[in-house]
Parts: structure tokens; C-alpha cells; sequence
């Protein structure tokens, strides 16, 4: 009996050949585009020893081997954890420590949260993963009502602080409404909660390690963009960045730039093209944790410079860059040279063939920084 | 009266159940009054054993003395229905659905051309070609079994793997390649990813990604139909991994209990991604769950069209003569990887897989029927397959070279008409993009317009 699919199909290469031969007549259609942004890895700590080469998976199942290693209770779950991951942060892990710590889920958000409730409840430390930002909602109830609020409602006899819940986050180039969300706005209103967004390997470590062990509940957001094309030195040693303490990445003195995750290389692109092209010296902020969120050194730095640009890829309406915004205006007022600017995706959904024309690229940033500097 | 003070009560109490418990003595007391009085509790009712059979509201059974567990494996599982036998014979000649040739040879045509437009569009995407795909490979017998059994006015509420049923219904191969393309002919205007197709025309509903938020859809669009005197009914595709999510128990539940006529028609494929069936539940599969909701349920062989055929064309009658929920669940097999992203190699073995693509293959079922029927041979397998690999790869060129939908589509049909909120920012992209214009790829799209 002859195979009939594609998976054991001679037919194939006929197939092949014709595409590719059709790629030569059409080359200009065929460039997909990718989120516009160039990767600025970050220099190693030495003070933190010996480092290895990771990429953002990489340094993430590193984090997640340690957190295991040095805690007996700790065990990582989700949707298709077991064999590594659709993104490969949990390689490997099932088989060091076993199917009864690293382990996969039948195939349900709100139970994958709710689960890792109850598993943080009785003082197990739970790393859930949800495979897509864009699938977390049927798990909002569980992490809004439920992992926020356990602490508070109970006047602090019970607390579910052994959860975190990570989840990949953000713009690909091709993900389109449901694989490119950047939901952390709808949880900045939940007290109760810590939002944390890394931007490269090394801080993700630190910083994932950091939601793992603190006494709260955190959502922890990784960029997926990120995963393979972030490659930095890496500390092997285990180590933890605090939360809520927002890194002053490059100081300057016309404008201050926020931002987090992929956005801010997007920005670290600008601030190099503002100095080039306007000669104007930027302040770069990657806010790191969204919730509660560092104002001080935000603050500072707007005082100093008199200006602000926030930029995210989610949309413009409600997004975090009006929280801080709004916050900045009121501790800053006297300082401020020109109005706020927002740098955002648009009030969409996030659409698949215009992703170029949808984030808040470096164009659409240094044209508000342009404007900021004239105003 | 006392009936209809009893009826009171039962809601009374449902009521009462959300603000909490401290209420419940009262309640009890009242509720054994009502019931002493309640004509249908009268000891001299007719039949003596009806006399002492539990009375609570929420079940219908009889009282035991027996202290015994109900286990899950006490019973066989659910039987798997079928018409053929892997070698394509059919088994009882009474379970043959009786389609003519045409109809049969115009099965396999459709079946066999989704297989040869899965490899044209998945192999496309390893080149680069298009961003994503997503194969139907082994499953071309639950689409096209189902399909076929259908009204095409009947309403579909797909996963993302039924290709086959758009198809069938006469979705062209230029609609398909235009939406992978998401150029300027796709009628989903280029926002979401490939294989979101959507067809008003075919009464299709367009693809959302999200896992099982389709379901509840559908047993809400049924009730509509129900109210509005319509003779059609609503199908249901879903995996029997999104069976788990919260969204399936919502949409069975609510079919069951407002008596819609929908067929929810689980794919069970044995995999989700990389998550095999015995760790995305333990029970007998799907199909034992529609008894608990008190769906009416059948489970069917997925690699025997004429099987899946049968079942569905039953389950419309129940649906649409008698307004009743009913639940498929089709036995079958992922053969291809869950998509592009995925490389099944790294959870499950390369015998498994050849097993089902060689063995126990939906298309190599029907095939096998069609020869020994004379309705097929090798020289028109040979000339079809040709015809049709043409026809795609040229369809495929032509929606290569047509234009991206202009970007102000990004704008609109967020509602139905442009806010002045986006208004404001299409204007401001359109200044952007035409002061920046060299940093952004506008000779692939339509112009920006207002």
C-alpha cells in the first residue's frame, strides 16, 4: 500500500522543485516581516563568575533547573511541559527530576492556574506555564479572583505566594490575534499580583528566579521573539535580580525612554539613531516589573530630563504607558518641556499581514522623540 | 396546587443555593412540608416500587442498600462504529449508506485533494513561502464523511483542522491560498493567520485560535435556530484535547439543557500538540461523557467515511426533527504534525505514525472500496492526481503574486464603523508611513487610503 501524506510521500520532490523555482520569478513578495529590532545582549556580571552562552530558553530552563534543584516542593506544569515545550524552556527537566515535578496538563487554562492555587496553598512552590499570553484568559478568573486576592481575603492566614505563572508574550513577526498578545495591562489592575517582563537572557534568571521564590503571586511574561534570537553570557550560578527595581540602561539628558521586553531594544535602537540623526541623549529605562512598578526611578529620570516616551506593543488605549503617563504628570508636572509621548500598538487586534505597519517601531519613536525635542 | 407550590420551591431553593448555607435549615423544614402534602407523594399511589424511590430534585434513580462505589472500569468502553473494514469491504450490507457513484468518487476527489493541497501549503511554509500551516493529513475521512451527511445551510463552528468540510461545500483552492496568503483576495483581509478560514457563503464561521470557545458558540447559535422555526441544525468541531477546557462542559451543558440542536463532532487524534489522550484524560474517551450530560452519543470510526457518513446524517435527524443535542466522537489519528511549529519526532515514534498513514488510512480505506467497486483504477488515480497538483501549484503562483490588502484594513471592522478614536490614528499612520515611507514595505500592500 502506497503512503498517502506528505510525511512518507515521494511526490513531494516535484513539488519542491516547482516552488522553488517559482521563487526566482517573485523574490520581493516572499521577505516576511519580522518584528523590526536588533538584540543588544548585555555585558556578563563578573561579579556572578563563571558564565555559559544561553539563549532566552535556554537561560530559562537554567533558572528552572535551580529552582527545582534547591527546592524539593517546586514542580513545573502546563500544556505540553513534559517533552521540553512548544519553546523548549523545559527540556530536559521531566527527565532530571521526574514525571511527578515536571509534568503535563490536560489541556485547560483555568485548571493549569487553579491547580497551581491549590499547590501554592498548602506551601509548594508551583511554576505553571500557559503556552500563549493570548490563551491566559480562561485562566483570568483563577489568577484575578482567586491568586491575587488569597492573601488579602483571608486577612493574610492564607497566601498562595509559591505560584508563578509563566507564559510567552508578544509580537513574532507572524503570530497575528492569538499568538502575539501583550496582555500585561489587564493585570496591572490586580493588586496582589507582580508582573514581571525580562528582556534578555541574563535578566531572566535572575528575574525569573526572583517570581519563583517571592511570597506572591507573579505572572511572569517572556518574550517569545526572544527565546532564540537573545544570546548573552549567561552567570551559571544561581542568582536573582529584585523585583520592582526598574534598570537605568543608558543615562542621558533630553528625554527618558520606558519600556520593557522586546521594546526595549527597540528602543535602545532609537536612542542611538535620536543621538545620530537629532542629536539628542536619551535616558533608557527597561522597567523590568510592571506590578508594582518602580515610579522612583522613572521620576528621576523625567526630572532630570524633562521629557518621556513610553512605547509597548499593546494597544494604545489602556495600556500601561497611560499608568505611568498619568503618574509621571502628577510627580513631574513642573519638570515636564513637552507633553507625554506614547508610543503603542494601535487600538486593534493584533493583525497578522500588518504586523509592519502595527508595532511601535523605532520610525514611529524617533518621530515622537522628534516632536517631544520640538515642541 | 400543592404541585405547583413544589415546582416554587425547587426553584426557590436553586436560588438559594448561591446565597449560601446558613438558610438551608428553614428551607428543609418548608421543602418536607410541601413535600407531605404533594399529591405525587401520597402513599396510595399506584405503583408500590415508585413509592420509595428518591424524591431529590437533582437525580433520577433508585435507593440501594449496597455500600458500592461505581468504578470507572466496570463496563467495556463504548463501542467504535463502522461500515468497512480496513480493507474497504463493507461489513453488513445493511449499514451500507447506499451513495452513488458520483457521490463517492467525488469523496475520494475531495479527500485527496486536501491531502495534495496540505503538502503543496506545508511544504510552501518550510520555504518561507507562507508564515504558518497546519495539515489534515489522516483526518480527510471525518471531514468529507461529515460534511457530505450534512445540509450546506447547516451551520459550521470549526477547530482549525476541517479544511476538508470547506471543501466539500465548494471553498475553491484559490479562497484557500488566498487566505494563507493573506493578500488582497483573502475575504478575512490578510489579519489572521493561515488556515483561519471563514466562509459566509458557506455558512463556515471564521477560525479563532483559542481552544474551545467555538463550543458554547454553538450551542447558543442552535437555540437561536431552535426559536426561529429554521430545519437546520448546527455542527461543533473540536479536538478531544480542547474537550478539557472549561468552554466544552459550558457547551454541552447548556445544549443538553436548552434542548439544542447541535452535533458536537469530537476529532479524537490521539494527540494535542504533543499531549497524548492518556494524559489529557482518563476516562473512555469523549463519547462517555454525553450520557452525563444527557446527550445522546455515538462513537464512530474517523478513517471509515461512509461509517462517519452514517452517524452524522442520523445525528442531523435527531438534531433537526427532534431539537436534541447529539455527540460524535470520531476515532482517527493526527498522522502529520500538530503544524508547522511542531516536529512530532520528539514525542512519539516514526512506527506509530507509519502505522496509521500505511495501515489504517482514511483515504487508502476508500480507495480500496472504489477498486473493488470498479469506480476507480490506477490510470484515473494517476490522471487526478496530476490534474490536481497542477491546479493547486497554479492557484498557488497566482495568490503568490497578488498584493497585500492595504494597511488601512488593519483599521477597520474593529466595529462596524471607524471610531473617532481610529480614525485619528489611521490618519496618523498614513502620515507616518508617507513620511517614513522608504522604512516600510508599501509596494507589497494596496495603498493606504481613508
Amino acid at each position: 500500500m502506497a503512503s498517502i501524506t506528505g510525511l512518507t510521500c515521494k511526490t513531494f520532490a516535484p513539488i519542491s522543485l516547482f516552488l522553488r523555482s517559482l521563487r526566482k520569478s517573485l523574490p520581493k513578495n516572499l521577505v516576511r516581516n519580522a518584528s523590526a529590532f536588533t538584540f543588544h545582549p548585555q555585558d556578563p556580571d563578573k561579579s556572578l563568575g563563571e558564565t555559559a552562552k544561553m539563549n532566552l530558553f535556554q537561560s530559562l530552563t537554567n533558572a528552572m533547573d535551580i529552582a527545582l534543584a534547591t527546592d524539593q516542593t517546586a514542580v513545573i506544569f502546563g500544556e505540553d511541559v513534559a517533552f521540553g515545550g512548544v519553546f523548549r524552556c523545559t527540556v530536559g527537566l521531566a527527565d532530571k527530576y521526574g514525571k511527578d515535578r515536571v509534568f503535563n496538563t490536560p489541556l485547560c487554562e483555568q485548571g493549569i492556574v487553579g491547580f497551581g492555587i491549590g499547590m501554592a496553598s498548602v506551601g509548594a512552590t508551583a511554576i505553571a506555564e500557559i503556552q500563549f499570553a493570548d490563551y491566559i484568559y480562561p485562566a483570568y478568573d483563577q489568577i484575578v479572583n482567586e491568586a491575587a486576592k488569597f492573601r488579602y481575603r483571608s486577612g493574610n492566614q492564607f497566601n498562595v505566594g509559591g505560584l508563578t505563572v509563566r507564559s510567552p508574550w508578544g509580537a513574532v513577526g507572524h503570530g497575528a490575534l492569538y499568538h502575539s498578545q501583550s496582555p500585561e495591562a489587564a493585570f496591572a489592575s490586580c493588586p496582589g499580583l507582580k508582573v514581571v517582563i525580562p528582556r534578555g537572557p541574563t535578566q531572566a534568571k535572575g528575574l525569573l528566579l526572583s517570581c519563583i521564590r517571592d511570597r506572591n503571586p507573579c505572572i511572569y511574561f517572556e518574550p517569545k521573539v526572544l527565546y532564540r534570537a537573545a544570546v548573552e553570557e549567561v552567570p551559571v550560578q544561581d542568582y536573582m535580580i529584585p523585583l520592582s527595581q526598574a534598570e537605568v540602561i543608558l543615562e542621558g539628558n533630553d528625554i527618558t525612554l520606558v519600556g520593557w521586553g522586546t521594546q526595549v531594544h527597540v528602543l535602545w535602537e532609537v536612542a542611538e539613531l535620536a543621538k545620530e540623526k537629532l542629536g539628542v541623549s536619551c535616558e533608557l529605562i527597561d522597567l523590568q516589573t510592571i506590578l508594582p512598578w518602580d515610579e522612583e526611578t522613572v521620576v528621576k529620570s523625567v526630572q532630570k530630563t524633562g521629557r518621556l516616551l513610553i512605547a509597548h506593543e499593546a494597544p494604545l488605549t489602556g495600556g500601561f504607558a497611560a499608568e505611568i503617563a498619568s503618574t509621571i504628570q502628577e510627580q513631574c508636572f513642573l519638570h515636564l518641556e513637552c507633553p507625554i509621548q506614547r508610543v503603542c500598538g494601535w487600538d486593534t487586534p493584533f493583525p497578522h499581514i500588518f504586523e509592519p505597519f502595527y508595532l511601535p517601531d523605532k520610525w514611529r519613536c524617533l518621530e515622537a522623540i522628534r516632536k517631544a525635542v520640538n515642541y | 396546587m400543592a404541585l405547583r407550590s413544589f415546582c416554587r420551591c425547587t426553584l426557590f431553593l436553586r436560588h438559594v443555593r448561591n446565597v449560601g448555607i446558613q438558610t438551608c435549615p428553614t428551607i428543609s423544614s418548608r421543602h418536607t412540608r410541601l413535600l407531605s402534602t404533594s399529591p405525587i407523594f401520597r402513599t396510595d399511589m399506584a405503583v408500590p416500587s415508585d413509592e420509595d424511590r428518591p424524591q431529590f430534585p437533582g437525580s433520577k434513580s433508585t435507593f440501594t442498600e449496597k455500600l458500592e462505589f461505581l468504578q470507572p472500569d466496570s463496563y467495556d468502553g463504548i463501542p467504535v462504529y463502522r461500515v468497512m473494514n480496513r480493507n474497504g469491504q463493507v461489513i453488513d450490507p445493511t449499514q451500507d449508506p447506499g451513495l452513488d457513484k458520483d457521490t463517492i468518487v467525488k469523496m475520494y476527489k475531495t479527500m485527496t485533494l486536501l491531502n495534495t493541497m496540505d503538502k503543496i501549503l506545508y511544504e510552501s511554509q518550510r520555504q518561507g513561502r507562507i508564515s504558518f500551516y497546519m495539515t489534515n493529513y489522516g483526518e480527510e475521512g471525518t471531514h468529507i464523511g461529515s460534511a457530505a451527511a450534512l445540509d450546506p445551510r447547516d451551520i459550521v463552528f470549526g477547530q482549525y483542522r476541517e479544511a476538508g468540510v470547506l471543501l466539500w461545500r465548494g471553498f475553491r483552492i484559490d479562497e484557500a491560498m488566498n487566505q494563507c496568503y493573506g493578500n488582497a483576495g483573502d475575504t478575512g483581509k490578510g489579519r489572521q493567520m493561515p488556515v483561519h478560514y471563514g466562509s459566509k457563503e458557506l455558512n463556515f464561521y471564521t477560525i479563532s485560535s483559542p481552544l474551545a470557545t467555538q463550543m458554547p458558540h454553538a450551542s447558543g447559535a442552535a437555540y437561536a435556530i431552535k426559536r426561529a422555526g429554521m430545519d437546520i441544525c448546527v455542527i461543533c468541531y473540536f479536538g478531544e484535547g480542547a474537550a478539557s477546557e472549561g468552554d466544552a462542559h459550558a457547551a454541552f451543558n447548556f445544549a443538553a439543557t436548552l434542548d439544542a440542536p447541535v452535533i458536537f463532532f469530537c476529532r479524537n487524534n490521539g494527540y494535542a500538540i504533543s499531549t497524548p489522550t492518556k494524559e489529557q484524560y482518563r476516562g473512555d474517551g469523549i463519547a462517555i461523557r454525553g450520557p452525563a450530560y444527557g446527550i445522546t452519543t455515538i462513537r464512530v470510526d474517523g478513517n471509515d467515511v461512509f461509517a462517519v457518513y452514517n452517524v452524522v446524517k442520523a445525528a442531523r435527524k435527531l438534531a433537526v426533527e427532534e431539537n436534541k443535542p447529539v455527540l460524535i466522537e470520531a476515532m482517527t489519528y493526527r498522522v502529520g504534525h500538530h503544524s508547522t511549529s511542531d516536529d512530532s519526532s520528539a514525542y512519539r515514534s516514526v512506527d506509530e505514525v507509519r502505522y496509521w498513514d500505511k495501515e489504517d488510512h482514511p483515504i487508502g480505506r476508500l480507495r480500496r472500496y472504489m477498486l473493488s467497486k470498479d469506480y476507480w483504477d490506477e490510470d484515473k488515480e494517476k490522471e487526478w492526481m496530476q490534474e490536481t497538483r497542477k491546479n493547486i501549484l497554479q492557484e498557488f503562483a497566482k495568490a503568490e503574486k497578488v498584493k497585500k490588502p492595504s494597511p488601512t484594513e488593519m483599521m477597520t471592522d474593529v466595529y462596524d464603523s471607524l471610531p473617532r478614536s481610529l480614525e485619528k490614528q489611521l490618519e496618523e499612520m498614513k502620515q507616518h508611513v508617507e513620511q517614513y515611507k522608504e522604512h516600510y514595505p508599501t509596494d507589497k500592500y494596496d495603498e493606504i487610503h481613508d
